[in-house]
């Protein structure tokens, strides 16, 4: 299987970030190559009580971040999120589409659980703190509906931005991030749109996300020491840390970019899906799935194993996740596995679910861009299972080339994606 | 050389029906399948006619441990799987679980089961939830278990327009068959019948509050006053053409033959009076990529929301794309709800339906007319012309999507079942 001869190449023109320990691409970027950790005690709500109560929060003020009252009051935390990382992007991208480009600009946001903090806000008040099954539906907000349908994410965007191309919202959990990138990037390829923004967000930091994961033991109880609580491939991790965050990339096709001599971070390269059909929340240790991802991507983008520079890993720091992948990128990349630097800044910024694909395509580019590679903070004990370079602690300066990120979701689904160096190299 | 993309099983599940023939039957003779809610006691709420899937205790027809672990929405998608699939008499175990795909759209999720865990959470004496909410509840939860009960493992998707992505869903089928998947299941699914969903649906200020079914939803009638919601929706095979005929697929309902989507850049409410130049431009650019004029589609089946600003809006975005042209317009909306995703991809079956058994589908006609909105609403009765036809849906919020449907144009004899 294998994809249609791509004539049309699409490049990064545009990053915008809003992330725990940075509120924009360049305090991520300090971030994750300082090897901070942005994980603590939750303060969004009290958490006792719960199981995991850590999480890597963004120090966000929407009205400081230059949204109205109407688009606070409108939307829930996690479009708010979205809409000032988009407004970055955007900004950063120098693109201004007249009325005519409006047609071919368009907007993808992949987000794994919606507007799930405000439906159970709004759920505490209709049903009288869940007394009523019957809730009533009278004292709830007027933008209940907007909150019921995620689709209202990649509508705030189109609207703020005047996108009348095609627009999407794309929920694959926890790969949400890099599918919407993906889909960005064949309706380019396609010449179904010029320019996507294409991003994730998520805000799911809120009591029931916390019992849901705190139910099958995913998250992290290690609360007494919440800045090392997420430990990606060391050998004592105790599972994730939940997160939130948001990243929109501009996607435009090459010589649309050129023609008005935009800022080129990088091209994509290549994307590749494949459902392990297995489990909805169980990997198989082969790591079969996400390596076929992988070498799809690496087919589409004619790179081998020993051209991938730098690896951006799932790596959310529960056992199951760490050994599956460390299995794949062996089983994908052969030997080169061993010296590839691979590593999770979900050590960091935590796992923000569908989001976090984003942030982490983000970061590819921003790695690309400055020739550097961001860490795996917290690691200090190898695991037999996982013992590939997971650039511990520091981050490290090297050409880099192209980048590999993967994911993994809730639902089997398992995804790669190549951002890399603009070349003139023909395809 | 263009892969095609052509649909070959329908797996339904619908307030008209469980079959193919059922709902069309329920099309043909206009009966509403709108009745009182009976999923919950909803006569306190504003609204409380919707139409509901009528299988006799869903539930049991999913494999036990299943069932316990998913929202009454994955019990559709999961039934309308095995439907479709059977529909298309395709045998998995010939296809290699790599060059299976799924791609399916929902406007919201595991409703009544996410409500349950909330109840549990916010008024149980600890603050938990059970240990199903992480996969039963979020978007993503039909499209995974699809893939694992029928090793689906090809590149998936879960589209999240509102009402626009039944047709999306299938855009991005035939966007996978063009990039070398054989075979697709797409489609949409709703079951947005649950106490709380339903409030959230009533803050949208759409539902209409009639108690009269022939008054609960009357698109481009004057005396349109919104929609009541529907549960159900459809999966479809899609698969492509060359495999399909290689396999000696039973039927080929039709070809995917051109999609598009647009968005209004308009918050729902707040949109100009006159704005249907986006929509008007998603149903032109189906047309043009599918390399087909206004003048080559025999039949319109329109998103109908029964509100008065956005039909006129349609009505205005046909006329503008129709020209002077009276083309056949039909919907069926009024008998079942407005399904949301599940509402589009109905749509679809019926065309298929229609142009396979080269008969109008009967439209709901409006009995007074809103002014500017005098489509020409068909009849059913056998056509002297049926190949092609033309879906729009509009998703809350600016979404808008068109799908152009064409009849099969055999390149050799069609090898179908005697």
């Amino acid at each position: 299987m294998t994809g249609p001869a791509a004539s049309r190449r699409v490049v990064v023109t545009g990053i915008g970030v809003v992330a725990p320990g940075g509120v924009d691409r360049k305090a991520f970027w300090s971030c994750l190559t300082e090897g901070r950790t942005a994980t603590r005690r939750i303060s969004l709500f009290d958490p006792a009580g719960f199981r995991s109560q850590v999480a890597a929060e963004c120090d966000f003020d929407p009205l400081r971040a230059g949204l109205s009252h109407q688009q606070v009051n409108r939307s829930d935390r996690y479009s708010q999120l979205a809409l000032v990382a988009a407004q970055e992007a955007v900004l950063d991208s120098g693109f201004e589409p007249d009325e005519q480009a409006a047609l071919r600009t368009g907007v993808v946001m992949g987000s794994a659980v919606g507007a799930t903090t405000r439906l159970e806000n709004e759920y505490v008040v209709v049903s009288e703190s869940g007394r009523d099954w019957l809730v009533d539906a009278g004292y709830g907000s007027n933008f209940l509906y907007q909150a019921l349908v995620p689709s209202s994410l990649a509508a705030d965007l189109a609207v703020e931005f005047g996108a009348h191309g095609p627009v999407q919202v794309v929920s694959t959990g926890c790969t949400s991030g890099i599918d919407a990138i993906g889909l960005g990037y064949q309706l380019v390829q396609d010449g179904e749109a010029e320019v996507m923004l294409a991003g994730a967000s998520d805000a799911p930091i809120s009591p029931v996300t916390l019992a849901s994961f705190d139910a099958i033991r995913a998250t992290t109880p290690d609360n007494d020491d919440p800045a090392h609580a997420s430990r990606p491939f060391d050998r004592d991790r105790t599972g994730f840390v939940l997160g939130e965050g948001a990243a929109v990339l501009v996607l435009e096709e090459l010589e649309h970019a050129r023609r008005r001599g935009a800022r080129i971070y990088c091209e994509v390269a290549g994307y590749a899906a494949r459902s392990n059909g297995y489990h909805m929340t169980g990997l198989r240790k082969d790591g079969l799935e996400m390596s076929l991802a992988i070498g799809q991507a690496m087919a589409e983008a004619q790179l081998n194993p020993d051209e991938i520079s730098y690896i951006s890993a799932h790596g959310s720091g529960t056992v199951q996740n760490d050994r599956h992948e460390t299995a794949a990128f062996k089983r994908a990349l052969g030997e080169q596995a061993y010296r590839v630097p691979i590593s999770s800044i979900k050590s960091m910024i935590g796992h923000s679910l569908g989001a976090i694909g984003a942030l982490e395509m983000a970061a590819c580019a921003l790695a690309i861009d400055a020739d550097a590679v961001p860490p795996t903070a917290n690691w200090a004990n190898r695991d037999a299972e996982c013992d590939l370079d997971y650039v511990p602690n520091t981050a490290r300066q090297l050409p880099v080339r192209s980048a590999l990120s993967v994911g993994s979701g809730f639902g089997g689904f398992q995804s790669a994606m190549i951002f890399r160096e603009l070349t003139e190299l023909a395809r | 050389m263009t892969r095609r993309a052509v649909i070959t099983g329908l797996g339904l599940l619908a307030p008209s029906g469980s079959t193919p023939d059922e709902h069309w039957a329920t099309v043909q003779e206009g009966r509403s399948r709108l009745a009182p809610i009976s999923a919950f006691d909803a006569t306190r709420y504003p609204t409380r006619l919707a139409g509901e899937v009528r299988v006799p205790d869903l539930a049991s027809l999913i494999e036990g441990r299943l069932a316990v672990q998913t929202d009454r929405w994955t019990w559709l998608a999961l039934l309308g799987t095995e439907y479709a699939l059977a529909d298309a008499g395709l045998d998995l175990a010939e296809l290699d679980p790599y060059d299976l795909s799924v791609v399916l759209a929902s406007s919201s999720g595991g409703n009544a089961f996410g409500q349950r865990e909330l109840q549990r959470l916010w008024s149980g004496p600890t603050r938990t939830v059970g240990a199903y909410q992480s996969i039963a509840w979020f978007y993503a939860a039909s499209v995974g278990q699809v893939s694992i009960r029928y090793q689906a493992k090809g590149p998936s998707n879960v589209l999240l327009s509102e009402s626009a992505g039944g047709l999306d869903s299938l855009a991005h089928a035939a966007r996978l068959i063009r990039r070398g998947v054989p075979v697709v299941l797409a489609g949409g699914m709703e079951a947005p019948l649950s106490p709380y969903a339903l409030a959230c649906q009533l803050r949208s200020g759409r539902l209409n509050p009639a108690t009269a079914p022939e008054r609960a939803y009357q698109p481009f009638d004057t005396a349109a006053a919104g929609y009541v919601p529907g549960e159900g929706g459809v999966i479809f095979v899609v698969e492509e053409l060359e495999a399909a005929r290689r396999r000696g697929a039973r039927q080929l309902y039709g070809e995917i033959l051109g999609a598009a989507a647009t968005h209004d850049a308009a918050h729902t409410g707040w949109a100009p009076a006159a704005n249907h130049g986006y929509y008007a431009a998603a149903l032109r650019l189906a047309l043009e990529r599918a390399g087909r004029s206004p003048d080559d589609v025999d039949l319109v089946i329109p998103d109908a929301v029964g509100l008065a600003a956005p039909d006129r809006d349609e009505a205005a975005a046909l006329g503008e794309v129709f020209g002077g042209r009276p083309v056949p317009v039909s919907t069926h909306k009024p008998l079942v709800g407005r399904m949301y995703q599940g509402g589009s991809a109905l749509d679809v079956a019926t065309a298929l339906l229609a142009i396979r058994r080269r008969t109008m589908p009967a439209s709901v006609v409006p009995a007074d007319p809103a002014p500017g909105c005098a489509l020409n609403f068909v009849a059913g009765g056998s056509a002297a012309r049926l190949d092609t036809a033309l879906i729009g849906a509009r998703g809350f919020d600016g979404y808008n999507s068109a799908l152009l449907l064409g009849s099969v144009r055999p390149a050799r004899p069609e090898s179908e079942a005697a």
